[in-house]
């Protein structure tokens, strides 16, 4: 690599790239540059030579791409175990090639690519995905794999057609190319079933196609700039489709078309109408059609995942009803509720569960020890309840008694059908909000006392007085305290076995928390009536399953006692992520950035905002810049602020997150932060030859800094290579370590 | 030399009778009646407690906000001669008659009634008409909400005081440096610029958004100063430096200045030391201070200690061990070594003291000289009243499987060896040779065999652990974890041989006589550190609120209620108000649009500087209105309508600022010869909603009442179902919107009461 590296950067320095849209490339550097550099370079290419030159390019973007798949491809196999999160979405893969419905906190696309190419590779959806270091066996993982591997290795390419869009320079694109592929943690976050290779891959696409829209700003509506605007969009919907985290390129590519369009409305040789058309333009292929593929990734979700399995209890009663399987499809069941009828309880606000009772009673010191009730996610026998009158205990099934339909305002009992205890509540205050009462249950075999009685009250009372199934919203009110029965919706501790504690509520706001229906109704001697009337309309599923993603993103917060990833860790690279084994038998891959390539990156931020700065001041206190100069700090300021920007926008907002973080959080800002390197020291170089009077020696400084940066980062990989492709052995600390005495910090663990 | 004789003395004064009328009309509204009523009113209740330990000089930690404000608040007490004699336990309570009311709430009355003649200051600053500065002003004067909060020992008004003072100082200065940069007024203006926006600050963190605000503007002020080429680099330099100086380093020097007025107030050891760690404890008279002084600072072999855990969460504890064993069996089925308990205690006891012992030797007691244990050195841990070692071995601890079981070793005979030996791992040493101070020392104890660290998990043990905290090993390479690390708070040196005299000797008192003091920027940032990471419990309350309800007015507070005659507070805004400065803020935003589009394509519907004044205007105002409520959507805390008061300030700024802007530029198309109407249309209405509502924030007693109802969907709601709502604790029905209500008798509460529909 280095000496092809070497020439390639000699030869071909500071000339304009001949792209699609080449032609007019050098506008955006600043015509002064172009003809300097014409001017400068010393030997002029000759006619003939422009076509060998031509094939030089594509040959380097050959070899930077054959080198990045050589190097991801390499041992991939390896592992054959589950490593790390791939328990999570290979399992999701299989449920989407099994077709079962489930529950996660991320958009649906990158779980649906990862099935689909285990389905194409003929995995069969079989393998349980049970936990991290099962082996993999007969079962065909490799086809996920080397789907998310092909990914992850286009990011290389990626970034050095990127940097190359906006610096023009080749050897910024290189060294670029050469620190994404030489990064240990970029590689081992490729190698594996994971959806940051996925989520990569779209950001990347996004910022490299909007980069490429942007230099073909001087011809536009036509063919290419249509083409790279609508894949901008589409990249987009592919990012957010992944992971929310694609909100932040979505930021980026807005701000770059909001400023695109206030240079387009100062142009007064534009008319009103042609700037009218650029904005329609830009709400077409960036806003609409985004916003359609992202729904229309739902639709398939919906479509593909048909029927009944772990997910369903997050989700309201009438989504349940889709799901094949689930005892709310195509069911019938009786329509209003009477005494004696066995019901299930649900919560209305989202992802809160149904009203549980266990027989663990709470613990000593937490209000009354009596038994526990909580809300529960899961189907679960210990979700039902039979609906008792509050004065007799006799048995309302009994056939000799008349059906009694309940009725809004009726005082009721509920009796837990398999404690035969009483849903009960007391002056104690509740385990975790303070303010409330606690709600027990109490009471033998349904013998309790006045503390059991509810009034039952229908919030929606279109249906007349009686209380139906599904669709009366009702609350129940404790008789002798007044308070509303509630979920509080915070995490019990272990005691209550994390289900989510129920209150009863003094403060008679109206909020869903206290506002429950019916869902599963067991009634022998009411007829039944179907549910089909249920089916929900498409956009009330939309909006459902992203309230619940939301909910169980931020139910994701860090304990108090537990070390966890401080997104200040991160571009320091403080720790990395054990993907696979702990022990010296093991063989052991650890997520961690090459520290060279790493600091180096934390440097040039550093050295980019001093060096900007200097600039920025200069042009505006009216200095006269040279005119190499002058075109260099437009490189610098305009594509380096671009991606200082995706910078800022990928990592800063982490630090406002509530949830619970990971390092590798941070990967997708170190690409923006590598590009940038990239940039800094090629300009930074050639600040420093132009400095130099003789132009031998400029050259010969520029080279070999150029060089040393390039093999640096390549012999920094040959040491830490290890880590990503697996070590077997004693750790580190002993000598005999293949990485004995690269342990560099104490925070390492490998 | 007599000169002066020859021409006469003259002195020319300008007096603004404006600003007199108006600050006199301010002080009238905020002071009339100012102890009434004698009793706690609503949060009062919460500052006043801190009030008291003011006055008795306790220590104190509070997480909602920096000292300043509260030592506003005591200095009215100290003027007032306060003893802080009153127990702060219920809103309502009557105050006793040491309690200098009036003096209590003068300051916060007195800041608030100075924010009337700064807001006509503030207009005419950024250029506006008197007419419209006085609109500003008698809009600031007649807004109910700022008048209730103002005659109350509450904080908002005098934190909307400091970010008005901030505004106007910078405008002031900024005016200034058209014609006389570098005079003595400009360096007065822009130094108090600074001074105020750290006031602001000081008294509530939310004063940090209008600081961010007026950098902001200075930075894009001396933007535009870099890009003068009239200037030389000498002088613009000059200009950065004076600024960096005022708006970063003043600030930053008041802010350590507040704390450390604090830290010399509260001297004494009260109610919240356990938060602390124990360094900062001792430096505190009593408590603490009075056990561990005069303590040997070295930890030498033989040494007696308690560790005390840093991290302190759930609760602050100290290592502990006794002579029960963990069960053989847990209740989940999987087994112990059945080993003796090691544990973490809240309280202090007698099985919190161990003996730090050299592996290599035998006895117990610290040799002549005493030989210090240093950083690095390997250790044993030998526990006090029972003489076993503390221990950890490669099993699962109880509650948290991934870590190790820690315990003292009992010898059963069996194939489990003891491993007893710990690294000391000084955590904040300054050099590889550091000694194990007493107290200033934070430690790890690694394990040797295994690389674990000592932890508290934070998890309660069950009834054979006594309910007390978990203690496991934790690998190292997990990451630092303030969980992990100890210090020594009482130590002294070991002299018994022997077991039963050394049990003596531990039941003993510790002994000594000097005093260890923390620089003052230690004791800074530890308790800095606390007070942003100190948990408020986030719980729900009564008249908590959400951002959105805030602007239409869709909540407010019940103050105070007369427990027999029903006279009440209650913090409601003006409505007219709220509405047009909410409509004027959509005003500005969709004009500022306009202009800059159109600017844009070089159509200038406005003259260069009208435009530049009405860019400020908005930077300032609506800028002013979005820093300080857009921040609040993403706070997890309770929220109460008063949060909105800084934000509402500065929108009543921008009312009449807009409403000239359209008479001067957009009705001079029509009717150019007429007079505009300008601010006295809106301002009758506000008016006369002040009359209405105007005794209401007094509390007046007897007399009819006059009940504000502005139910926003029309509907009429019954008093007495409102009189429940707000204050019986068992009301039917939630009403979104209580208004205030004066009467004599609760029971003639409907009858008398006459309603009145707005709009």
């Amino acid at each position: 690599m280095p000496p092809a590296v070497g020439e390639g950067s000699a030869r071909s320095e500071l000339r304009p790239r001949r792209g699609r849209c080449g032609h007019q490339v050098t506008r955006a550097v600043g015509p002064d540059v172009a003809a300097a550099a014409a001017a400068r370079s010393p030997k002029r290419p000759a006619r003939g030579s422009r076509r060998f030159e031509a094939a030089g390019r594509w040959a380097l973007l050959a070899l930077v791409t054959l080198l990045s798949f050589a190097t991801r491809f390499h041992r991939l196999d390896e592992p054959p175990h589950i490593c790390w999160d791939e328990t999570h979405f290979g399992k999701m893969g299989s449920y989407y090639i099994n077709r079962t419905f489930f529950f996660d906190v991320h958009p649906p696309l990158g779980k649906m690519l990862i099935g689909l190419a285990g389905y194409l590779s003929g995995y069969d959806g079989t393998f349980l995905f049970q936990k991290p270091g099962d082996k993999y066996e007969h079962h065909n993982y490799m086809g996920m794999r080397g789907f998310c591997a092909f990914l992850g290795s286009l990011l290389v390419p990626f970034a050095y057609l990127i940097v190359l869009e906006l610096s023009k320079s080749l050897p910024a694109a290189l060294l670029t190319a050469a620190l994404l592929t030489f990064d240990t943690g970029c590689l081992t976050l490729s190698q594996y079933i994971l959806l940051d290779p996925i989520l990569m891959f779209f950001i990347m696409a996004a910022m490299l196609s909007m980069v490429k829209y942007n230099s073909c700003a001087d011809r536009p509506f036509s063919a290419p700039w249509w083409f790279w605007l609508s894949l901008t969009g589409i990249n987009l919907a592919g990012a957010l489709g992944v992971k929310f985290v694609g909100l932040f390129i979505i930021l980026q590519v807005g701000w770059n078309t909001i400023s695109d369009l206030w240079h387009l409305l100062g142009d007064l040789s534009l008319s009103v109408v042609t700037v009218g058309k650029h904005l329609t333009a830009r709400i077409l292929c960036l806003i609409v059609l985004p916003l359609t593929l992202y729904t229309a990734t739902y639709a398939v979700h919906f479509r593909v995942l048909n029927k009944s399995g772990p997910g369903d209890g997050f989700f309201s009663s009438a989504f349940q009803a889709r799901l094949s399987g689930n005892n709310l499809h195509n069911a019938s069941i009786p329509e209003h509720l009477a005494y004696g009828s066995v019901i299930t309880v649900k919560n209305l606000r989202m992802a809160i569960g149904y009203l549980h009772s266990h027989r663990h009673l709470y613990p000593e010191g937490i209000g009354a020890r009596q038994q526990q009730v909580t809300t529960y996610l899961h189907k679960d026998y210990n979700n039902l309840w039979i609906i008792k009158k509050h004065n007799t205990n006799a048995d309302p099934l009994d056939p000799s008694f008349p059906v009694e339909f309940v009725r809004h305002g009726d005082i009721i009992r509920l009796e837990h059908k398999e404690t035969s205890r009483n849903l009960h509540s007391h002056y104690h205050e509740a385990p975790l909000t303070r303010k409330h009462y606690q709600v027990t249950g109490y009471g033998i075999n349904g013998t309790g006392d006045s503390n059991d009685f509810w009034r039952i009250e229908v919030v929606n009372r279109r249906f007349g007085n009686r209380i139906r199934v599904l669709r009366s919203r009702i609350r129940l009110i404790h008789l002798v305290t007044g308070c509303v029965l509630g979920s509080s919706g915070k995490v019990l501790p272990k005691w209550g076995w994390e289900q989510l504690e129920v209150t009863c509520t003094p403060y008679l706001k109206e909020t869903l928390n206290s506002i429950w229906n019916v869902e599963d109704h067991i009634n022998p001697k009411l007829p039944n009536i179907s549910l089909d009337v249920l089916q929900p309309s498409f956009p009330e599923i939309l909006l459902e399953s992203h309230m619940v993603m939301i909910r169980g993103n931020n139910g994701l917060k860090p304990k108090d006692n537990e070390f966890t990833s401080k997104p200040w860790h991160w571009p320091i690279n403080y720790q990395g992520l054990r993907f696979s084994g702990i022990n010296d038998t093991d063989f052991r891959v650890y997520l961690l950035g090459n520290p060279v390539v790493w600091w180096l990156n934390l440097l040039s931020i550093a050295l980019y905002l001093l060096l900007g700065s200097i600039i920025a001041v200069a042009v505006q206190r009216g200095a006269r810049l040279p005119a190499e100069v002058e075109g260099l700090s437009q490189v610098l300021l305009q594509g380096g602020g671009q991606l200082l920007l995706g910078w800022m926008l990928h990592y800063f907002p982490f630090f406002l997150m509530g949830r619970i973080l990971y390092f590798h959080h941070y990967f997708p800002a170190m690409l923006f932060s590598s590009m940038l390197t990239g940039i800094l020291w090629d300009t930074l170089l050639r600040l420093c030859a132009w400095s130099l009077a003789s132009s031998s020696l400029a050259r010969g400084v520029y080279v070999v800094g150029l060089l040393s940066l390039l093999l640096g980062t390549a012999y920094s990989f040959y040491l830490f290579h290890p880590l990503a492709y697996g070590m077997v052995g004693p750790l580190a600390q002993d000598p005999r370590s293949p990485m004995a005495g690269l342990k560099w910090l104490e925070s390492w663990d490998f | 030399m007599l000169g002066f004789l020859k021409r006469p003395v003259v002195v020319t004064a300008d007096i603004n009778l404006n600003v007199v009328a108006l600050t006199a009309v301010g002080l009238l509204s905020r002071l009339w009646q100012l102890a009434y009523p004698r009793a706690v009113v609503f949060d009062e209740v919460y500052y006043g407690q801190y009030i008291s330990f003011y006055m008795k000089r306790i220590f104190f930690l509070d997480g909602s906000g920096p000292p300043f404000g509260h030592m506003l608040l005591a200095l009215g007490g100290y003027l007032g001669g306060f003893d802080g004699n009153f127990l702060w336990n219920r809103i309502g309570a009557e105050y006793s008659s040491n309690v200098p009311v009036w003096s209590l709430r003068l300051l916060p009355a007195l800041t608030g009634a100075l924010s009337v003649p700064m807001a006509y200051q503030i207009l005419l600053e950024l250029g506006f008409s008197h007419c419209a500065a006085m609109g500003a002003a008698l809009l600031m004067l007649i807004e109910n909400a700022l008048i209730t909060q103002s005659r109350l020992m509450l904080l908002e008004s005098v934190l909307i005081f400091f970010n008005l003072l901030a505004v106007l100082s910078y405008l002031k200065f900024s005016n200034s440096q058209k014609q006389r940069p570098f005079s003595l007024s400009w360096w007065f203006w822009l130094m108090l610029t600074g001074v105020a926006c750290s006031c602001a600050v000081g008294v509530k963190y939310v004063g940090v958004f209008t600081y961010l605000l007026v950098l902001a503007v200075a930075s894009v002020h001396a933007w535009h100063l870099i890009g003068d080429r009239t200037l030389s680099h000498v002088r613009v330099l000059c200009h950065l430096l004076a600024r960096a100086a005022a708006l970063l380093v003043v600030p930053a020097l008041m802010y350590l200045l507040f704390f450390y007025v604090h830290l010399i107030l509260v001297y004494r050891s009260g109610p919240h030391d356990q938060v602390m760690s124990s360094a900062f404890q001792a430096s505190l008279e009593g408590g603490l201070a009075r056990i561990t002084q005069g303590q040997p600072l070295e930890v030498a072999y033989g040494s007696q200690v308690t560790l005390k855990n840093v991290f302190g969460k759930p609760v602050p504890c100290w290592l502990h061990s006794h002579q029960s064993t963990y069960p053989m069996i847990y209740e989940n089925g999987r087994g112990s070594s059945h080993q003796q308990q090691v544990t973490c205690y809240p309280f202090k006891d007698v099985n919190n003291w161990w003996i730090v012992k050299d592996p290599g030797r035998h006895q117990l007691v610290v040799g002549s000289p005493p030989r210090p244990v240093r950083h690095g050195d390997v250790v044993q841990l030998v526990h006090g009243m029972t003489t076993r070692f503390l221990n950890t071995h490669d099993v699962a601890a109880p509650l948290s499987p991934h870590s190790q079981e820690v315990s003292c070793y009992v010898d059963y005979n069996i194939s489990m060896p003891s491993q007893n030996l710990w690294r000391l791992d000084i955590v904040n040493r300054e050099s590889d040779a550091d000694v194990w101070k007493t107290i200033l020392s934070e430690v790890r104890l690694v394990h040797v065999n295994t690389s674990v660290a000592l932890k508290l998990s934070g998890a309660h043990l069950p009834d054979w652990g006594f309910r007390q905290l978990e203690v496991v090993g934790e690998k190292v390479s997990r990451g630092y974890h303030e969980s992990m690390v100890w210090n020594v708070e009482e130590h002294r040196y070991g002299k018994s041989q022997e077991q039963k005299e050394r049990e003596l000797e531990l039941h003993s008192p510790a002994q000594m006589d000097v005093s260890r003091n923390l620089s003052f920027m230690a004791r800074f940032l530890e308790l800095q550190w606390r007070m942003l990471t100190v948990k408020s419990d986030g719980s729900e309350h009564k008249y908590s609120s959400s951002p959105l309800d805030w602007v239409t007015l869709d909540t407010s507070i019940a103050y105070w209620l007369h427990p027999r005659t029903s006279a009440q507070i209650h913090l409601l805004g003006n409505v007219v108000i709220w509405a047009s400065a909410s409509l004027a803020t959509v005003v500005y935003a969709l004009l500022f649009l306009w202009y800059l589009l159109r600017r844009r394509r070089s159509i200038r519907d406005l003259p260069e500087d009208s435009w530049l004044r009405w860019v400020l205007a908005g930077a300032l105002c609506a800028g002013g209105w979005a820093v300080n409520y857009l921040p609040f959507f993403m706070m997890e805390k309770t929220l109460f309508l008063y949060h909105y008061l800084p934000a509402l300030t500065f929108q009543i700024l921008l009312l009449p600022a807009v409403l000239q802007h359209i008479s001067d530029h957009l009705c001079r198309y029509r009717a150019s010869g007429a007079t505009p109407p300008t601010v006295p249309g809106p301002g009758v209405s506000q008016v006369v909603t002040w009359v209405w509502c105007g005794r209401g924030q007094r509390g007046t007693r007897g007399g009819r009442c006059g009940c504000l109802e502005a139910g926003r969907d029309g509907s009429w709601v019954s008093v007495r179902e409102r009189g429940k709502a707000a204050y019986g604790p068992r009301s039917a029905g939630g009403v979104s919107r209580v208004a205030w209500c004066a009467v004599e008798k609760p029971e003639s509460f409907v009858s008398q009461c006459e309603f009145w529909k707005l709009g």
